[in-house]
């Protein structure tokens, strides 16, 4: 069983591949694929008949982490539904041969969704354990849709297959709840364990009833029915297989499953009659106003499904010998009769019976055909619906529930509408037949094609002749469907009904008798029934409200999502910060730990700058120009450094100042561009509210520092750190090695963030493609310029002032600050030997790579104020990416290298020796981490620099300030 | 464990001042009021250090370690400056940017989400229109439209129940 499933499963990929080649011929393999199936399971049949022991297991472990399990088992009941929807399966593709255009590109996709379907359509008929019946199960609704949309174009065709999918997952969803219930009251998910326990209470009914929405969401049973109709926008073949004979089974097929176990639930019976009842009736009367023939047969096949229901789901022996053969006399003469709907449509071109006339004479064969499975659904012998139709009445009528014995007025209460029912099932059967192929009068004849194809019309003739032959022999079907029934509980002495044609003058026979001849009077009088039903007819249909309600369900989406998406950050910001004010209050309440102690200060001054910075900040929100705003926040980073610096913090002092210094600098590179005034366009509104929301959060944070201070009680680990930082990391800084040693993983992630913000700035600015190279002017014409010129320092002439720096002939020269200059030639080379001796002192000393990179990004800043993009250019000539990409290279070849000498990641060691001139020298390789470290934040500044600095003053040529002026036209020195 | 109280009224007001100004719709203020904002949190990361003590520097490798300040959260701190500044930068790229595109440092409200206020009531939604047509052998058309359909076959249309 598990190769079958497999075979269809690599069919289902391997089709579409196939149909590339061979066109709609690839119909014919995957015909003979699901008939190898059939013919495998017809196989099986003597084993899984003789019941017991021999019953075909097989048990796979699927994902044994989740009990999941492959096991399948193919008793009586799973035999029977394998062979409908294998041999069905194979007939229905074989039409399909002939039904799609040769040429139709979509056949691959469509040939091999179908398997596919059939694959899990066999696996959920013989899956043993509820989990995998419930993915089968899904897997069904999930092809159902791809198959229901097969016309992807159409509009129609898109919602009906949306509307199935979600009737019938959302009925599979509340059936795995279910589901998971029994599995839980039993301890297992096998389905054997789950029916033999049988548990019972409030809680298993509910589970139960939970799986029972399940089923009758699939069987289309009312309120659930309305998605078979608009299933209807298939391809006919998909009608005729999935919407017939197998997928709308899946429901009846539970049903019959867990009635033996389960029909003595508290309301199964009740529900299930009058449910299926309520479905029979309306789908005949609904069948019985159609004009299109598929839909006709569409609500004549939910009629039928709501018969099942009614049957299988009364649950005593008898019942389910009879629903066994209802199940097999519906799935063959409806599949018949939707192929033979699809020959219609495809010779004519329509399937209006209005407009259908003349057709029986001319299409004898397939006439014959669909007489004989008309007659097997309307229940005439010696059609096998007649022998499934007998012994479904002889269940109802002889043999009642155990506990209510014969004259069980449920069951009473059944046969009366099964016999409307059937009244109804017989004047639409009729009504199919006279508007598919009888002559009317005034109608012209439909004009035909062509001559319908001997092969489209072989499916529907087996289908027709196996209902024959089964109703001639019913033995056949009894030898099968008796194991069926076997499971059942039954009234006494009623083990001995067989299905047979002939049981003798009874009830039975009777109410057939009735049935037809008032079915053939409905039909007569067909006119004066179609005056009530349009007068019936309140135009309101279950569809309506499904549409109704997913509109509505859209439409509430949109309100919940312009309720809370407004797209205002300010807001967005608010709603996050309000959440935390009120969410983190609530938890300090709880808390209440307050610190033992509470000291003022650590020194007096700590007062004076903490003065300081508050003003700063409190006139930052006042600011109205943008540069002030600015320096009073620089005040407060300045601050910072203060309070670094008395804390006993000498690293972060160090670099809090130098970032400060490049922060305000980058500030400055890009306000230049924008009007002094801030806020011109919205002004600064809600001042109040905002301020509330900002002292709340102040607020809340000063508590949290309270309590959270208070509530440390442990020893800090970094007590500890002194001690690692000389034994582990060599060095006397305990800052730095923790930086590049102890917790250099953290590093290692906040350079690669770094990485991220620096090439987020320049592809911010530099647009197409990352154009690092600045303008260059060849260094050696500078060098020779810049000596000519000093050497007639003593020219007066402004324009020909001499030049300190490189590029600085390339200045405006009102641009130009000589004393810039000129400590710029001094200092620049000092500035970049001290950020590299920061470098390698920081990890004894203050220092380290942060703060040598920042120093040597100054150098770089103070370059390019003095002489602009080509000065920059000429002091760093390589790109930015390639120094953040080496630093990072540098740091995680670090991290890695130790990995090649068997030690773990980011080991450090040290070597120690004499050096020429230096002394005894000692170097950490940790070291290397913090030269990584190093050429990235260069990296960061000078990205910095050239895209809000160098880039901002290209693009902003003619306008505004820029750094160094602008003389790129004619640049002097032989500047290009 | 006790508290320095001037640190933590700083901290506050630096808190309530940035986010008083990120609450701002002014790009230029948002960044500003993130910069205090990043100072504030700097702040109470070192209040968390406990009391000051000298910087952690092992001189002696004898000496007592909670004579030092405690280095963890200095550690944490040195690349929160920095990656502040990388951000901030960023945040100074895209202020380039706007101004550069829209000639406004301010962030108005996302237009696709006002849009969407303003249509929540007539939105128009996906309908299906059940199968009209009684024919699966439509022409090659997208979305038939069933009238139309009619008028090309010459035929009347179903009816659907």
């Amino acid at each position: 069983m598990i190769v079958a499933l497999a075979v269809l499963a690599l069919a289902g990929i391997a089709l579409p591949f196939l149909a590339r080649h061979v066109g709609s011929r690839v119909f014919v393999a995957a015909a003979a694929v699901a008939l190898g199936v059939f013919v495998h399971t017809l196989l099986l049949g003597p084993s899984v008949l003789a019941g017991g022991s021999t019953i075909p297991l097989e048990r796979i472990e699927w994902i044994p982490q989740l009990q999941l399990t492959l096991d399948l088992r193919m008793d009586a009941l799973s035999w029977l539904l394998a062979l409908i929807v294998t041999g069905i399966g194979s007939l229905v593709l074989l039409y399909c041969g002939t039904y799609f255009s040769r040429t139709d590109p979509a056949v691959g996709r469509f040939a091999g969704v179908l398997i596919a379907f059939v694959g899990a359509m066999y696996g959920l008929v013989i899956a043993d354990d509820v989990y995998l019946l419930f993915v089968m199960w899904e897997a069904t609704s999930v092809f159902s849709y791809l198959l229901i949309g097969h016309y992807t174009n159409r509009r129609a065709s898109r919602g009906a297959a949306l509307e199935a999918l979600i009737t019938t997952t959302v009925g599979g969803l509340v059936m795995l709840v279910g589901l998971v219930i029994l599995s839980v009251q039993v301890g297992s998910s096998s389905i054997p364990v789950i029916l033999d326990e049988t548990p019972s209470g409030p809680l298993t009914t509910t589970a139960v009833f939970l799986v029972l929405v399940g089923a009758l969401s699939k069987s289309a049973i009312v309120p659930l029915h309305f998605w078979l109709p608009g299933a209807m926008a298939a391809p006919t073949p998909v009608s005729a297989y999935l919407h017939a004979a197998a997928m709308v089974k899946a429901g009846v097929f539970l049903i019959a499953r867990f009635a033996p176990a389960f029909s003595d639930v508290p309301g199964w019976r009740i529900t299930l009659v009058a449910l299926g009842v309520a479905t029979m009736l309306l789908g005949g009367w609904v069948a019985l106003r159609q004009t299109d023939l598929k839909l006709l047969l569409a609500y004549g096949t939910v009629s039928q499904l709501g018969f099942l229901v009614v049957i299988a789901g009364y649950g005593t022996r008898d019942a389910l010998l009879g629903a066994g053969a209802l199940l097999l006399a519906h799935a063959l003469f409806k599949s018949c009769l939707f192929l033979i709907v699809g020959i219609i449509d495809q010779q004519t071109g329509t399937r209006d019976l209005r407009m259908l006339s003349g057709l029986g004479r001319r299409m004898p064969v397939v006439a014959v055909v669909a007489a004989l499975a008309l007659a097997s659904m309307a229940g005439i012998p010696p059609l096998f619906g007649f022998v499934a139709k007998e012994a479904v009445l002889h269940g109802l009528l002889v043999s009642g529930a155990p506990d209510a014995g014969a004259g069980d007025p449920v069951a009473i209460a059944a046969v009366i509408g099964i016999v409307l029912g059937s009244t109804l099932t017989v004047a639409y059967g009729l009504r199919f037949f006279w508007g598919a192929f009888a002559t009317k009068p005034g109608a012209e004849r439909t004009p035909i094609a062509e001559r319908p194809s001997a092969l489209s019309a072989v499916a529907p003739a087996v289908l027709a002749g196996a209902s024959l032959v089964l109703g001639l022999v019913p033995q056949l079907a009894h030898v099968g469907i008796v194991e069926v029934a076997a499971a059942a509980p039954a009234a006494d002495g009623a083990y001995d009904y067989e299905l047979a044609l002939w049981h003798g003058f009874g009830l039975e026979l009777g109410l057939s008798v009735v049935t037809v001849v008032a079915g053939l009077g409905l039909f007569l009088i067909r006119a004066r029934v179609e005056v009530v039903q349009a007068f019936l007819h309140s135009g309101m249909d279950a569809s309506d409200a499904y549409w109704r309600t997913m509109s509505g369900v859209d439409r509430v989406a949109n309100r919940v999502t312009t309720l809370t998406q407004r797209g205002s950050l300010p807001f967005y910001l608010s709603v996050i910060l309000g959440v935390f004010v009120v969410g983190t209050t609530a938890a300090l309440l709880a808390v209440r730990t307050w610190p033992s102690e509470i000291r003022l200060w650590d020194t007096p001054a700590q007062v004076a700058v903490g003065v300081v910075m508050i003003g700063a900040a409190i006139a930052a929100t006042r600011a109205e120009k943008r540069f002030a705003a600015l320096i009073v926040v620089g005040v407060t980073g300045f601050g910072m450094t203060a309070l670094f610096a008395m804390g006993g913090a000498p690293d972060l002092a160090i670099t809090q100042a130098l970032v400060e210094v490049v922060t305000l600098i980058a500030f400055v590179l890009v306000l230049r561009r924008l009007p002094a005034r801030l806020g011109d366009r919205h002004g600064s509104t809600r001042k109040v509210a905002r301020a509330i929301l900002g002292i709340a959060v102040g607020l809340v944070m000063a508590v949290i520092a309270l309590v959270v201070s208070a509530s440390r009680t442990a020893e800090p680990i970094s007590l500890a750190w002194p001690t690692l930082a000389r034994v582990i990391g060599h060095g006397a800084n305990v800052v730095n090695v923790a930086l590049v040693d102890l917790r250099a993983w953290d590093t290692l992630g906040e350079l690669a963030v770094v990485i991220a913000a620096a090439t987020g700035v320049a592809s911010l600015l530099f647009l197409r493609g990352r154009i690092d190279a600045l303008p260059r002017v060849p260094r050696a014409d500078l060098e020779r310029t810049v000596r000519e010129r000093l050497e007639r320092s003593s020219e007066n002439d402004t324009t020909q002032r001499s030049a300190w720096i490189l590029a600085g002939l390339t200045l405006d020269p009102r641009n130009r600050s000589i004393l810039l200059e000129v400590v710029v030639r001094l200092i620049f080379h000092a500035v970049i030997v001290l950020s590299i001796y920061l470098l390698f002192a920081g990890h004894n000393l203050p220092g380290g790579g942060f703060a040598g990179g920042l120093v040597a990004g100054l150098a770089l800043v103070a370059r390019y104020l003095a002489g602009g993009r080509y000065e920059l250019g000429a002091a760093a000539p390589f790109s930015a990416g390639a120094l953040l990409g080496s630093g990072m290279l540098i740091a995680a070849s670090y991290t890695f290298a130790p990995l090649l000498f068997g030690a773990s990641a980011m080991t450090s060691t040290y070597v120690e020796g004499e050096l020429w001139l230096l002394g005894e020298v000692e170097f950490v390789t940790s070291t290397i981490f913090d030269i990584g470290v190093y050429l990235i934040v260069v990296g960061l500044v000078l990205d910095v620099l050239r895209s809000l600095g160098a880039e901002v003053d290209r693009q902003g040529r003619g306008g505004g300030l820029t750094v160094g002026g602008d003389l790129d036209a004619t640049p002097v020195g032989g500047a290009r | 464990m006790t508290i320095n109280l001037t640190l933590v009224i700083v901290m506050a007001v630096l808190y309530a001042c940035g986010i008083y100004l990120m609450l701002e719709r002014s790009l230029t203020r948002v960044v500003l009021g993130f910069l205090l904002v990043g100072n504030a949190t700097n702040l109470l990361i070192i209040l968390m250090a406990g009391p000051t003590g000298i910087a952690p520097i092992v001189e002696d490798p004898a000496a007592d370690p909670s004579q030092y300040t405690d280095p963890l959260p200095q550690a944490l701190l040195l690349t929160a400056i920095v990656i502040t500044f990388a951000v901030s930068a960023f945040m100074l790229a895209l202020i380039y940017r706007s101004w550069r595109l829209a000639n406004a440092d301010d962030v108005s409200d996302d237009a696709d989400d006002v849009a969407l206020r303003e249509r929540a009531e007539s939105v128009l939604l996906e309908e299906t229109s059940p199968d009209e047509a009684t024919t699966e052998f439509l022409p090659d058309g997208l979305d038939v439209d069933p009238a139309s359909l009619d008028e090309a076959q010459g035929r009347q249309g179903g009816e659907r129940a």
